[in-house]
């Protein structure tokens, strides 16, 4: 590198191959500064890389520290007692917990969401659609501990009629019977988590609704399509693959979604039969309120419980990815 | 079971912007009808009239009349789906459903209208695909996908698939703009068989084709940009082409403009 | 030419038998006043369940209606649109509900006094105390976490635009997606077990800004990213062409052309980690004092500040207020950052000659 000749502009121009052979002034300048800042663009994304290993790396040594000691099994035991000698917990509730709510609220959100998504791009009046979209980028970027203080406040009190209801109709199946109290069940949970991942799910879905290229709806229509067949024969189609992964989006969400279980859900460290009934816990809220007592000892078992969940949301988010990634590469193609 | 439109009065917007007025014309069954006319004058607008489609952009809005047989298109209480489904239309680049099978495509719309027997399917999908010359080059392959096919062999899929629900009249909106030479004499062979059967109105670009397909050809013009465009005058094709009474057709025929 | 009175004889295969315009309107209206009445005779306390009861009635009428009247075909196609409509309103409900309690709820304390007060020798149920101290503190987290994850982020954006080819930039695309899906409490787990429990620092208003600042890279390099490949590329041959060395002319052309999107996005990124509430539990633990230095002690923040009056109130009136009132200043930051994020963005979109 000839710093002398950093200004220079007449440089004599000396064919040289390379990207920077077309700048005739200030080579060694040039390259300098193209060097740093090459390195230093790279350098960040390389940080980037080595911050999600070492999470992975983290967590897993802390979690080896605990697991090791556990006497029970981290994946069986019942119980959640790491001050007690010796030493017993497991993640069987919380991965019950976890995958519960999270289904309970993607059942409930992905139909709604969908059908926002539609109405917002084939259905709304046009003046209409765009506000509402508006309204529901706004809503996404609500904090998580705000819903979670609605829902505890106001929605576990509003969910007692429905539940009552549910009991004297369905409590027969054992899944929906209800002892009365409050509604701070993993039923509970999973309905604000599903208002909670509902803009999400809505947003990409409704990208992906509007890309659907005019020519399909126009040729189910020319068919003599009404609206709703155009949806079934152009859009859902076309979308399938964005929906799906809206919804992975969602689930990654909904699964590692700490502040609003903690505020609404009311922990028991069992398995209940019903969903209606308080008690349960999920990864992250077990976290949460473990947390504030724990020992060293005992944050290194929710750390290692925190690695589960990070490996269960690694491969959502993974997933979710790949099949968008696809997606992009087949419309790209077609393009 | 061709049927005849009469066009009265015809005027069409999107939303404030007036793009055709007052447009009457009359087309005759089981013949080829061919609009010409510079980029912008409205032909391919008209076209979407005559089976309500050109509501489905947003903001557009007909008045006027379009009878078919003697049925008025936008009476009241007359449900577009069964006006398109009797105006069938075929599109300026080939539309199949990506995600269906050639089989598919073509049996969509005998589903939409609750034909769903096996034999009855099979037989009219493969009637359509006759009808369309496409029968020969994909009977083996009914289960691929159609967007697999070479582009006019797309269109043609497209032609028989509007062709399966026995529609009365059949628009094409310069069907064979996105075709190489081959596939358009394909096609153009095809509308000429086709015309048998159903009253044909086709937009397009290429005085050459119109001359070729058409019984009668309709010019458009619109006055200045920005202006709606208007029929200039329709007549049987080979006087348009040979001695046309406006100035302007002639004008435009011979190249001057457009 | 034919008479009107012909067409109307001959009413022929393009007349389907259809409903009036008001049905729809008539059937929601029937099945609300249905609902109204069930929920009263039976008894029914939930509104909920009224609108619930109302949603299916109107559902089931229109269908059954409209299959006697139109066909299958139409009937489904009415059901398909008044279920696209019941999502819509099912949706809005709880979140205009959420919008309603928290404003009207934190209104009630909510005023100067409350802005300008810790909670200092405020017990938990008592009335009075403020949230200057977990203002204060959000703020200085929020700030470290954006000085570390901005710079780092729009480089990396950087290199994955102007510089990546190859499997490297697609390692590092890929992760940053999956990095976008990372619960905020496993970061916060991640800076405890190496910040916290292997280097042996204390809880701090740092520790939390860098999980914040984990959580907010990946989406600073996705939308600075985004607002790069809008740069038109004859800008860039054009600068070259000039002699300009490239890294001058990501400098001095590619990034002004495109800063009001990356900063509207940079402004989304902090509103989007003001509201996480997870890793600041962890790690900057939370006190009712002020605290100034982000770097020592514990720290106040605002999202905990709320988790903490909702979780230690014991049910009293005083905190709940507190937590509102919080919750409704919270709200109204992100909401201002995202309004002037786009503000800015709508102001000073790149112009991509559309």
């Amino acid at each position: 590198m000839d710093i002398s000749t950093q200004h220079t502009d007449a440089a004599p121009p000396t064919p040289r191959p390379g990207p920077d052979a077309r700048t005739r002034t200030s080579r060694g300048a040039s390259r300098t500064g193209d060097r740093i800042f090459l390195g230093l663009s790279r350098g960040s994304g390389i940080l980037l890389l080595v911050i999600m290993a070492a999470i992975a790396v983290f967590l897993a040594y802390r979690a080896s520290l605990a697991i090791s000691k556990d006497h029970g099994s981290f994946l069986t035991t019942f119980e959640w007692n790491t001050n007690i000698l010796p030493p017993q917990f497991g993640i069987a509730v919380l991965a019950f917990g976890t995958v519960v709510s999270s289904v309970i609220a993607m059942a409930l959100a992905v139909p709604v969401a969908v059908g926002i998504a539609l109405f917002l791009t084939h259905y709304a009046p046009r003046r209409l659609s765009g506000p509402i979209a508006y309204v529901i980028d706004l809503l996404a970027a609500v904090p998580s501990i705000v819903y979670g203080l609605w829902g505890a406040l106001v929605l576990v009190p509003h969910l007692s009629g429905l539940y009552g209801w549910l009991d004297h109709y369905f409590g027969w199946t054992g899944v929906l019977s209800w002892q009365g109290g409050a509604a701070r069940s993993l039923l509970t949970v999973g309905i604000l988590l599903a208002i909670m991942i509902l803009p999400i799910i809505t947003n990409v879905s409704r990208e992906v609704f509007r890309q659907v290229p005019r020519m399909h709806e126009e040729a189910a229509l020319a068919l003599g399509a009404t609206r709703w067949e155009v949806v079934r024969m152009s859009v859902l189609p076309f979308g399938r693959s964005g929906v799906i992964s809206a919804s992975m989006l969602g689930l990654g969400r909904a699964l590692g979604e700490t502040m609003a279980v903690a505020t609404v859900l009311s922990p028991t460290f069992d398995i209940k039969a019903s969903l209606l009934d308080p008690g349960g816990g999920t990864f992250a809220q077990n976290i949460a309120s473990k947390f504030n007592e724990a020992t060293e000892f005992g944050q290194d078992a929710l750390i290692a419980s925190g690695l589960v969940l990070f490996v269960i949301t690694l491969i959502v988010n993974g997933a979710a990815r790949m099949i968008i990634n696809r997606r992009k590469e087949y419309s790209g193609a077609n393009a | 079971m061709a049927k005849r439109i009469d066009v009265s009065g015809l005027t069409a917007y999107y939303g404030s912007h007036k793009a055709i007025e007052d447009i009457s014309m009359t087309v005759e069954p089981r013949s080829v009808t061919a609009f010409i006319g510079p980029s912008g004058c409205g032909k391919s607008t008209f076209l979407r009239t005559l089976n309500r489609m050109h509501e489905v952009t947003p903001g557009g809005r007909v008045e006027g009349k379009v009878l078919l047989d003697d049925e008025d298109l936008y009476g009241t209480g007359v449900d577009p789906v069964s006006v398109r489904r009797e105006v069938g239309m075929v599109f300026q680049r080939p539309n199949p459903f990506p995600t269906m099978s050639i089989f598919d495509n073509v049996a969509a719309g005998l589903r939409l209208n609750g034909t769903h027997r096996k034999s009855e399917l099979n037989d009219i999908v493969e009637r359509s695909l006759k009808g369309a010359n496409l029968w020969n080059e994909v009977k083996d392959r009914l289960n691929k996908p159609g967007s697999g096919l070479s582009g006019g062999q797309q269109q043609r899929l497209c032609i028989a698939r509007a062709i399966a629900v026995e529609p009365k009249v059949l628009l094409m909106d310069e069907p064979c703009s996105a075709l190489d030479p081959i596939s358009t004499l394909a096609i153009e062979d095809l509308i000429g068989e086709l015309k048998e059967r159903f009253t044909i109105v086709i937009v397009t670009h290429n005085m050459q084709q119109a001359a070729r397909v058409s019984d009668r050809t309709a010019f458009f013009n619109l006055s200045a940009v920005g202006q709606p465009g208007r029929l200039i005058e329709i007549d049987d094709t080979e006087r348009i082409f040979s001695n046309p009474s406006v100035q302007a057709t002639e004008d435009y025929i011979s190249g001057r403009f457009g | 030419m034919t008479t009107p009175a012909v067409t109307d004889k001959s009413a022929g295969s393009l007349h389907g038998a259809r409903l009036p315009k008001w049905f729809p309107v008539a059937a929601v209206a029937g099945s609300l006043v249905v609902a109204v009445a069930i929920g009263l005779g039976a008894g029914l306390q939930s509104r909920v369940q009224w609108g619930l009861i109302a949603a299916v009635l109107a559902v089931l009428s229109t269908y059954v209606v409209a299959a006697r009247v139109e066909g299958r075909r139409q009937a489904r196609d009415r059901i398909a649109t008044s279920l696209v409509w019941v999502c819509f309103l099912v949706a809005v409900i709880p979140l205009a509900s959420l919008i309603w309690a928290t404003v009207k709820r934190g209104v009630k304390v909510l005023d100067g006094y409350f802005l300008s007060h810790s909670m200092a020798g405020v017990a938990d149920t008592q009335p009075g105390g403020g949230i200057y101290h977990a203002l204060l503190g959000t703020l200085e987290q929020v700030g470290l976490a954006t000085l570390i994850a901005v710079p780092i982020g729009v480089l990396t954006a950087i290199y994955l635009v102007e510089y990546g080819r190859g499997r490297l930039a697609r390692a590092v695309t890929f992760f940053v997606d999956v990095m976008t899906g990372i619960p905020s409490i496993v970061a916060g787990l991640f800076v405890l077990s190496f910040w916290i429990l292997i280097l042996q620092m204390g809880y701090s208003g740092f520790a939390g800004s860098l999980a914040l600042s984990i959580l907010m890279m990946p989406v600073v390099v996705r939308s600075t990213e985004e607002m790069l490949k809008l740069v038109p590329n004859e800008l860039r041959e054009a600068s070259l062409a000039l002699g300009v060395p490239k890294w001058r002319t990501i400098l001095k052309v590619v990034l002004p052309t495109s800063i009001g999107g990356i900063v509207t996005g940079v402004m989304l990124a902090i509103a989007r980690i003001t509201g996480e509430t997870a890793p600041v539990l962890l790690l900057v633990w939370g006190t009712n004092f002020i605290n100034t230095n982000p770097f020592q002690d514990p720290q106040g923040s605002l999202p905990l500040y709320i988790y903490q009056q909702y979780a230690n109130s014991s049910g009293s009136g005083a905190a709940y207020d507190r937590a509102w009132a919080a919750a409704l200043t919270l709200i109204a930051f992100v909401m201002i950052l995202n309004l002037v994020a786009r503000g800015i963005a709508r102001w000073k979109a790149p112009k991509t000659g559309r």
